[in-house]
């Protein structure tokens, strides 16, 4: 079941009438059911492994958290190492299924075509390996829990349901956000009142998001398509066009299935948090990824990069290197490091190709190079300081910023390396694909005028709404639904955008979710 | 405040189900100067308003709306008639509109194209929405849906049609904005008029040897027999005639084969009833070279006049049809069908 079909929407409606109709000792059982039965309807076949998690974390968390922890006879230090086997246990037969299931088909294509390269005859058989919906987003969220636990910083769930309700969560199974266990747990589990507040914010929002998603992404993606499936003729300005028709394709796709997502919570009274903060107001790359898929970042950050910055082999590599080269390079090269392979570790996560694995590195490089010129851009900001707070420069660097992630972005386009750096260079050599973009070329790619002019001004109503909040203080939502009037006509006028100027249907395939993928 | 939100959610939906209606009337297609076609089976209640006293009804596909005349049925033998046909009318469809027909009036007599009983299975979207669309709401239609539903139709977009032309924004022209609550008539009767003349070969048994080449499946699907015996139950039962027939052609790519023809034959002998095959019948003089629009696939309205008046003559001679030349309210009624025929098939020579 699609979170943008007819059939959730139905589901939607009746879940948030019988949450509230139950008293609040049940309402979690309600959602637990709810999440189960959304899971089955999605993909039944994919039960076992949500499952598999579910009782693993479970088990983990009794042994790791609970007095069954205890071993007979054990000092605090073997009960410490006794905790840590059976985490990583854990984390490695989830993280392990994780990964067999997303890159074994990548593995034995990998393996095959260097037995075709050997002429070796043999050929490596292929199998349709099913990928279960959510499993990247659901996995991290339940191991997440698992590491809290070990921590100390979260309590094993004693029920194993609770926790398959955490697991399991609809509104977030498909593409998050990842949530915490201490953050979301305890919504869950307790009742809500209904409340005007909750449910007409969160059905506004809910609404907000078909509307970026059907009317703006799926429109963008026949432009996005058009281009990416004939590289070799569309170079030059249509590679710079694409730049910025992904970015607001991926931007309205993604974001508009977060406000699904956290709408359909805040309907239930659960607030979430949220996985977007204005992305491209930042002015540096390293800013741009803590304002982009925030609980992703949160995630790598909070249980690989720290843990791995501190590590004790880290420590000591450090001052090997101290040593002999200075605390210079004693200080950076852990940085390094750990910034460089969690990186490729979200590159991986994001899909099996090698594109994918330069995506990561790249966006790390970007990173540390900037880190690098940190001290360069103090003696700028000390030079010329009028130029340095100016509109004009936070322009350049927001603009700056948007065209490095995007053209780094173009690596999940084209999906090989080598085409997309061909495309990259396309922009400075490419001149007859300049002149034909420019002379209406961009008219030739599926969409007519009037939809440009249609998406133009849906992305000025996106703008104003994102930035609606920087000058308020708080969302636009919270000011519409204080007034019925002014939010069902809201409600109403955006229900008749998105049936009119939505793409599904026949002849648009109503493309699913870029990041249901993962 | 619940009063409020419960009043404001009520004018809310109103508001929006009015804006909705209005939006879905433009957004369909009109159907008045491109494929005029798909406005067949919706003029069909225009008629139904005022006439509901016909003695034939011809159901098919663009054979039947391309060579039946009513008016000149009427004309030349008195015959009241309509033809609801429409584009790649299927053998399933043909039931259901029937099923339609006989809400509003039971004709005499039932005439039926066999062209469509080589389809088993739906066909094109397209066509669907042509034939279905037109048809008021009833679980004739829904049954009629659910028959030809293709891959990534959905039901309710039958309903609401809105969820499948909503894209047309994008392409809105003079003529959705002018039509949107009433359009023209652009048939007969269900008659839709070609005055163009673009001719064919003539030689029928050269176009038959080469007809063969593309001749695919030769047993009629059982699907189209299941829905074939039921249009005949359906006209026993209500004391109807059910006449078989085949419209003539030139076209290679849609030829009536000999295989396909024997099995109709043997049907009609088993159930006794009369069917007609008119690809090759020199008795209706049809002139290859001037009576077709579109290098011999369908009739023009020369050739068309050729074929009802024959047909109609039979009609009248062999089944007994009264003449209701004689009946002054049939007269009224008709005689301005006529004229207007006729004004068309003038102006546009």
């Amino acid at each position: 079941m699609s979170v943008t079909s007819v059939e959730y929407v139905l589901f939607l409606f009746v879940t948030v009438i019988s949450y509230y109709l139950l008293p609040h000792k049940y309402q979690w059982i309600l959602l637990t059911v709810a999440s189960v039965s959304f899971y089955i309807l999605t993909c039944f076949r994919c039960i076992p492994y949500i499952l598999i998690t579910s009782m693993s974390a479970y088990l983990a968390g009794l042994l790791i958290g609970g007095e069954a922890a205890v071993p007979v006879g054990g000092k605090s230090r073997g009960k410490r190492g006794y905790k840590k086997a059976i985490m990583i246990t854990v984390l490695i037969l989830n993280f392990g299924i994780l990964f067999v299931l997303k890159y074994i088909d990548a593995a034995l294509l990998g393996a095959d075509r260097i037995f075709h390269l050997t002429n070796s005859g043999y050929e490596i058989p292929q199998y349709d390996v099913l990928l279960p919906v959510g499993i990247s987003f659901y996995t991290f969220q339940t191991m997440g829990y698992i590491i809290d636990v070990y921590r100390n910083k979260a309590d094993a769930e004693k029920n194993y349901f609770k926790l398959l309700l955490f697991v399991s969560f609809f509104p977030q199974l498909i593409q998050g956000p990842i949530s915490r266990h201490d953050e979301l747990a305890e919504q869950l589990y307790e009742g809500h009142e209904a409340r005007w507040k909750n449910i007409s914010s969160g059905m506004l929002r809910v609404v907000w998001g078909y509307f970026k998603k059907l009317v703006i992404a799926d429109t963008l993606a026949i432009v996005s398509k058009s281009i990416i499936e004939y590289p070799e003729s569309f170079g030059g300005g249509y590679v710079t066009f694409l730049i910025v028709v992904y970015t607001a394709q991926l931007y309205n796709d993604f974001s508009g299935g977060m406000d699904i997502a956290i709408g359909t919570g805040e309907m239930l009274g659960i607030e979430m948090r949220e996985n977007f903060n204005r992305p491209f107001a930042s002015t540096s790359v390293k800013e741009y990824w803590k304002r982009w898929h925030i609980t992703l970042g949160a995630w790598f950050q909070n249980y690989v990069f720290y843990p791995l910055s501190i590590c004790l082999p880290m420590q000591k590599l450090s001052k090997k290197i101290r040593s002999k080269f200075g605390r210079s390079f004693a200080r950076r090269i852990p940085v390094y490091i750990a910034t460089l392979f969690t990186w490729l570790l979200t590159g991986m996560w994001h899909g099996a190709g090698a594109n994918f694995a330069v995506w990561g590195l790249l966006n790390a490089t970007v990173m540390l190079i900037s880190m690098e010129l940190d001290p360069l851009y103090s003696r700028f900001a000390q030079f010329a300081p009028r130029v340095h707070s100016s509109y004009a420069y936070t322009l350049f660097c927001r603009v700056r910023t948007f065209f490095l992630i995007g053209a780094i972005r173009l690596l999940d386009c084209y999906r090989n390396v080598g085409e997309t750096f061909s495309r990259i260079f396309s922009i400075f050599t490419d001149a007859e694909g300049w002149r034909r973009f420019v002379r209406g070329g961009f008219l030739r790619l599926g969409m007519k005028s009037s939809e440009y002019f249609l998406i133009l001004l849906c992305l000025a109503l996106v703008l104003f709404v994102s930035s609606y909040r920087e000058r308020a203080g708080s969302p636009l939502r919270y000011k519409i639904t204080e007034r019925p009037r002014t939010f069902f006509l809201c409600v109403g006028a955006l229900f008749v955008a998105i049936v009119i100027f939505g793409n599904y249907g026949l002849g648009f395939e109503g493309s699913n979710f870029i990041y249901n993928q993962f | 405040m619940k009063k409020r939100i419960f009043a404001w959610l009520f004018i809310t939906v109103l508001i929006t189900g009015a804006v909705l209606h209005f939006m879905s009337l433009l957004l369909m297609p009109k159907y008045v100067s491109l494929s005029r076609e798909g406005a067949l089976v919706a003029e069909y209640y225009n008629e139904a308003d005022k006439n509901r006293e016909h003695q034939v009804v011809f159901l098919g596909d663009c054979e039947v709306y391309e060579s039946f005349v009513p008016p000149i049925l009427w004309e030349r033998c008195g015959i009241t008639s309509y033809v609801r046909g429409s584009a790649q009318q299927l053998i399933w469809q043909s039931y259901y509109l029937l099923e339609d027909i006989l809400r509003y009036e039971t004709p005499q007599i039932v005439v039926l194209n066999v062209f469509a009983m080589k389809y088993g299975e739906p066909q094109k979207e397209e066509y669907n929405r042509m034939t279905l669309d037109g048809m008021k709401p009833s679980s004739s239609k829904h049954r009629a849906i659910l028959a030809s539903l293709t891959d990534g139709e959905s039901v309710l977009s039958y309903y609401f049609p809105i969820l499948r032309f909503h894209s047309r924004w994008k392409e809105l022209s003079f003529e959705d904005v002018k039509y949107v609550f009433k359009r023209p008539q652009v048939s007969h009767n269900g008659y839709l008029m070609h005055t163009e003349i673009n001719g064919a070969e003539n030689n029928y048994e050269a176009i038959r040897n080469e007809a063969e080449r593309f001749l695919y499946e030769p047993t009629l699907p059982q699907m189209a027999f299941d829905y074939l015996d039921k249009t005949r139950a359906l006209c026993e039962s209500r004391g109807i005639r059910l006449i078989l027939i085949k419209s003539p052609t030139r076209s290679v790519r849609f030829w009536w084969y000999d295989e396909w023809d024997e099995q109709i034959c043997e049907y009609a002998d088993n159930f006794g009833l009369d069917y007609y095959n008119f690809m090759n019948n020199e008795a209706l003089k049809i002139n290859w070279d001037t009576d077709t629009y579109d290098e011999g696939i369908h009739l023009n309205v020369w050739g068309a006049e050729k074929l009802s008046e024959y047909f109609g003559e039979l009609l009248s001679s062999k089944y007994g049809l009264e003449d209701l030349r004689g009946n002054q309210q049939m007269c009224e009624i008709w005689e301005q069908k006529v004229k207007k025929y006729y004004e068309e098939r003038n102006n546009s020579i």
